[in-house]
């Protein structure tokens, strides 16, 4: 009566079949429409970045003054001059060109700011819950209390204006400065964020197994506890970038970011501000660039939380 | 439960001070003082007021004089408008820059949450697409840019309400509507996540297999349940509005304590600083102690133990 | 002359009940009787071609295919198979509680009582769904809210569909905690469900099945993530309690030992299939189809050599979409040959009654005696 013996080979019966962690995260990504256009406006973002001032038809500081005088000096409408497809503002800079600029800096100011976040706040969260309940993490828990209850903003506000006149606050057209500024506040989420996947990843049984066999204290933290608690954190680095811009883009309309002449999206707004009613693309151009990026990463934020959620796994 | 709010009550202490110290050293990295930027003054009158203030001591006796000032209720005096202190500048406008938040709070509360919840039950339909809609509108637009849009559309084009001011309703409506249309969006992503997981979970079938009306449901269990995670993310909401709220005072032209504190900055108004900040910090942290008490409060798994 | 009328002592261990041949027998009388007027139906669950189809991203997964079974009015039948067989989601569509997407009841008719459920409006299912049907599902912890108390939370179905007034109901619910056996039910009726163990949780989804005093329970794996010591008190529980209220029992398990123990029949399903079925006695006296030898064969047994490998079958079970003409056990089989590949074989009569297995090889005419 015995069935173990040699199985006949399933036919025209399929069977089921397992796959990785990695490779069903991506399938579920691919599946989320809104993730998926996410993603593409990601990408085109990032090549606006760092192709764009490559490609534009002007240097971003150029000032065709000539275009403008023809045009009784004042800011030319998109689609209008062929050598200025979207137009100029008052002084015969090239919007498209501008725009562009504004893309590299938005897009630097995101990813510098997530890897100081990282640099900063994955140290610093990975002790706190490495060694949990000690001095240490109390120290260093209470620092981070201290940051969060800082009003960001005001902060990063106050930083900026503080540095601004030193040759720190001037590096790179005070580009510089807003990414310290802004990742000064940033690291607290994500350090919180680390620490508590310590605390509970310190817990689980395959640690106790590493251990058992005389894994190194480093070796459990790195190849076990990193890989298995980094999802969160992606999504949260990813989240952050949206959360950047916004705030580089604040600091640039009140003017405490990034300098003329470079031209950040928020600055552009700022300066187009005034002359809405008359020539409403100075600003609604580096409008929509900014919802288009805030939009971008936040879908694709969103797609990657549900692509790794691991309760998700097995199910659809 | 009352040595935990106790804990967190007395914590905030220091916490703001360590803020206002913090505050304090930045500020007076600041280049120039609070002289430099008004009419030329020659340097020894300069010299006078800096002594007459106290500007000439170092910083840290600085520091303390304004804790001990403090400490008696006293901010200080303003740098900017010399003939106020900075308490009767405060009194004036911190009223309305809480009535500011406090309307964006509830604008983004009763509208972010049912918006969530309609798209979470209406999930892969209509509903759900309108409600994502109107989210992605809501994160797309920086604070500031809806304020242009909102002016250009409702007061310069349909002339419906004022560009500015704090007197009466009409000119509540479009700062309040700037300062909380992030917000509404973020609430609303943030419970439409919460319901939709919470009606995958177990409990929600059994409450459908006691037959129970799908009203029932929905409210006694999930929306219970989905609700408490929203609870954790209201601090953070509010200290956005709170930090928020100054750009749109600036915009709108709203006399409270946000715009101060811009005009603080670029005065080096030292005490209109510090108070402001500390006045932001401290709302910032009480409010956390309170989201932190509630969702100990309504959660039943942290309330007994 | 049965003890167990007044309410279990508020001493801790509940009272445990032997019930004579004689009280099961009057008590199955008694459920038959308690029919009421004029359905006359044969048996209270009647089940009849039941397809239950999953529309997934990768293909429509047919995971109850063509299920027919009965269960009579007070009798415990048993559905038994490993994980994916179909047995839990055959439970679900007989309450209607197939989430909708992704799934769907394709076919079939479900009679209870004599009532097609499957044509009655949402609202009249609603209004059978904890009255005549009671549901215990697997995992206590998850299964109840954890923001309500478990007063509350039994007291539900009640409310709803009993219309008792507030005290007549609160006396109804601490009847049923004393009587699934929770000591001083009174006092715990404000307690959350996180503050009871897992065997405790259990005790409460029996009271809540329980509580309007349903003519069928539905049973999902009720013991399956509990200590194998609570395992035993549960399981008693649920035969005890269903005896003395004349309740029908569809035990799910994967458990033979359970089922053995627990029940009148017992189907096997396989792949979303039936693959046997009959009285208790015949399936584990005399199995007729090589699956079901395979699982009692993997029984460890007292007598077992320490040391030899367990027995296992090899092989896993079919993915269920665009199930193959073949029968589905035949990849996993010892015994195939070209006709189980080919074409399935049907649910057909062995010896007497109504003893039935879907086999090519056990038939009359099969290659097995």
């Amino acid at each position: 009566m015995a069935t173990n013996q040699q199985a006949i080979p399933a036919t025209a019966v399929q069977t089921r079949q397992s796959s990785g962690v990695w490779r069903d995260a991506i399938g579920r990504l691919r599946k989320n429409r809104l993730a998926v256009v996410g993603f593409f406006g990601v990408c085109f973002l990032l090549f606006l970045g760092v192709f764009g001032p490559m490609l534009a038809p002007w240097p971003y500081y150029a000032q065709d003054t000539a275009a403008v005088a023809a045009n009784g000096f004042k800011p030319i409408p998109p689609f209008q001059d062929p050598s200025h497809i979207l137009g100029t503002d008052g002084l015969g800079q090239d919007m498209l060109s501008r725009m562009l600029d504004g893309a590299r800096i938005s897009l630097t100011v995101a990813l510098v700011v997530q890897l100081v976040v990282l640099l900063i706040g994955v140290p610093i969260g990975a002790l706190a819950g490495w060694y949990s309940g000690s001095r240490l993490d109390n120290g260093l828990m209470r620092f981070t209390d201290v940051m969060y209850a800082f009003p960001d903003l005001l902060l990063i506000i106050l930083f900026s204006v503080a540095f601004r006149e030193t040759a720190f606050g001037q590096a790179m057209n005070g580009l510089l400065l807003v990414f310290v500024a802004i990742g000064l506040t940033a690291w607290v989420t994500v350090a919180r964020l680390v620490r508590g996947q310590f605390l509970s990843l310190k817990e689980m049984e395959f640690v106790e197994a590493a251990q058992a066999i005389g894994v190194s204290d480093r070796n459990i933290v790195i190849r076990h506890l990193l890989p298995n608690g980094i999802s969160p954190i992606i999504v949260a680095v990813t989240l952050g970038i949206p959360a950047a811009i916004l705030a580089e883009a604040t600091l640039a309309y009140i003017g405490v970011g990034v300098q003329p002449p470079r031209a950040s999206w928020g600055s552009l707004i700022a300066a187009g501000q005034p002359f809405i009613r008359s020539y409403p693309h100075l600003t609604y151009l580096p409008g929509i660039m900014i919802a288009a990026a805030l939009i971008s990463f936040t879908f694709l934020g969103d797609g990657l939380r549900d692509a790794l959620d691991p309760k998700l796994k097995g199910k659809q | 439960m009352g040595t935990y709010i106790l804990k967190r009550v007395l914590w905030l202490i220091p916490v703001v001070f360590a803020v206002s110290a913090i505050t304090f050293t930045l500020m007076h990295m600041v280049p120039g003082g609070p002289w430099s930027s008004e009419r030329a003054v020659s340097p020894g009158v300069q010299a006078k007021i800096n002594k007459q203030y106290g500007l000439d001591k170092p910083i840290p006796l600085q520091y303390v004089d304004w804790v001990v000032s403090l400490a008696q209720g006293d901010f200080g005096p303003s740098f900017r408008y010399a003939d106020r202190s900075v308490n009767a500048i405060i009194a004036d406008g911190l009223p309305k820059s809480i009535q500011l938040g406090v309307m964006a709070f509830i604008v983004a509360v009763a509208l972010g949450i049912p918006l969530g919840v309609f798209a979470a039950l209406g999930h892969n339909k209509a509903p759900d697409y309108a409600a994502t809609g109107i989210s992605i509108i809501g994160i797309a637009t920086p604070s500031f840019v809806l304020a242009i849009l909102l002016v250009v559309l409702f007061s310069v084009v349909l002339k419906w309400f004022p560009t500015g001011g704090w007197k009466g309703p009409e000119t509540w409506v479009l700062p309040v509507i700037a300062l909380a249309g992030y917000q509404v969006a973020v609430i609303a992503r943030y419970t439409r996540a919460s319901m939709l997981e919470v009606t995958r979970k177990d409990y929600i079938r059994t409450a459908q297999s006691k037959g129970l009306r799908s009203r029932a449901v929905v409210t006694r269990h999930m929306l219970r349940n989905a609700l408490i995670p929203v609870v954790t993310i209201l601090g953070p909401i509010f200290a956005f509005l709170v930090t928020g709220s100054f750009i749109i005072e600036t915009f709108f032209g709203i006399p409270g304590i946000g715009r101060y504190y811009v005009q603080g900055i670029a005065g080096r108004d030292y005490g209109m600083i510090m108070a402001t900040t500390v006045i932001f910090a401290l709302a910032v942290a009480v409010l956390n102690v309170i989201v932190d008490v509630l969702y100990a409060f309504i959660d039943p798994r942290i309330r007994y133990s | 002359m049965l003890p167990a009328e007044e309410d279990v002592p508020a001493a801790d261990a509940p009272t445990i009940v032997e019930l004579s041949p004689d009280d099961v027998l009057r008590a199955r009388t008694e459920a038959v009787a308690k029919v009421g007027i004029g359905r006359d139906a044969d048996h209270l669950l009647e089940v009849r071609g039941l397809s239950t189809h999953f529309y997934t991203p990768d293909g429509i997964v047919q995971a109850v295919d063509d299920v027919s079974f009965d269960v009579g009015y007070g009798e415990t039948l048993g559905l038994v198979g490993e994980s994916g067989c179909g047995k839990s989601v055959s439970a679900l569509s007989i309450a209607r509680l197939v989430p909708d997407p992704p799934g769907k009841i394709v076919a079939g008719e479900i009679l209870f009582d004599g009532i097609d459920v499957l044509k009655l409006s949402a609202e009249d299912m609603r209004k059978l769904r904890g009255k005549e049907i009671g549901f215990i599902f697997q995992d206590p912890l998850t299964s109840l809210n954890p923001t309500l108390t478990i007063g509350y939370q039994i007291g539900e179905a009640i409310r709803e569909h009993l219309g008792l007034s507030d005290k007549a109901a609160q006396e109804r619910i601490v009847e049923l905690l004393s009587k699934v056996g929770i000591p001083r039910a009174r006092e715990r009726l404000k307690d959350y469900p996180f503050q009871f163990s897992g065997g405790m949780r259990q005790r409460v989804m029996i009271a809540i099945a329980l509580s309007c005093d349903p003519k069928l329970i539905l049973a999902d794996e009720p013991t399956t993530a509990l200590d194998v010591t609570i395992q035993a008190q549960i399981l008693e529980l649920i035969q005890r309690l269903s005896d003395e209220f004349s309740t029908a029992v569809l035990l799910i398990t994967h458990d033979l030992g359970i089922a053995a123990g627990m029940c009148d029949r017992v189907n096997v399903m396989y792949a979303g299939r039936i693959v046997e079925t009959g009285t208790v006695d015949e399936l584990f006296e005399n199995p007729q189809m090589p699956y079901a030898w395979g699982l009692l064969d993997s029984l460890p047994r007292i007598d077992d050599i320490r040391g030899e490998r367990l027995r296992t079958i090899d092989g896993m079970p079919p993915l269920l979409i665009r199930p193959a003409a073949a029968c589905r056990f035949n990849p996993r089989c010892a015994y195939a040959r070209d006709i189980c590949r080919s074409s399935e074989p049907g649910l057909t009569a062995r010896g007497n009654g109504d003893h039935m297995a879907r086999c090519w090889a056990t038939e009359t005419e099969g290659w097995i005696a």
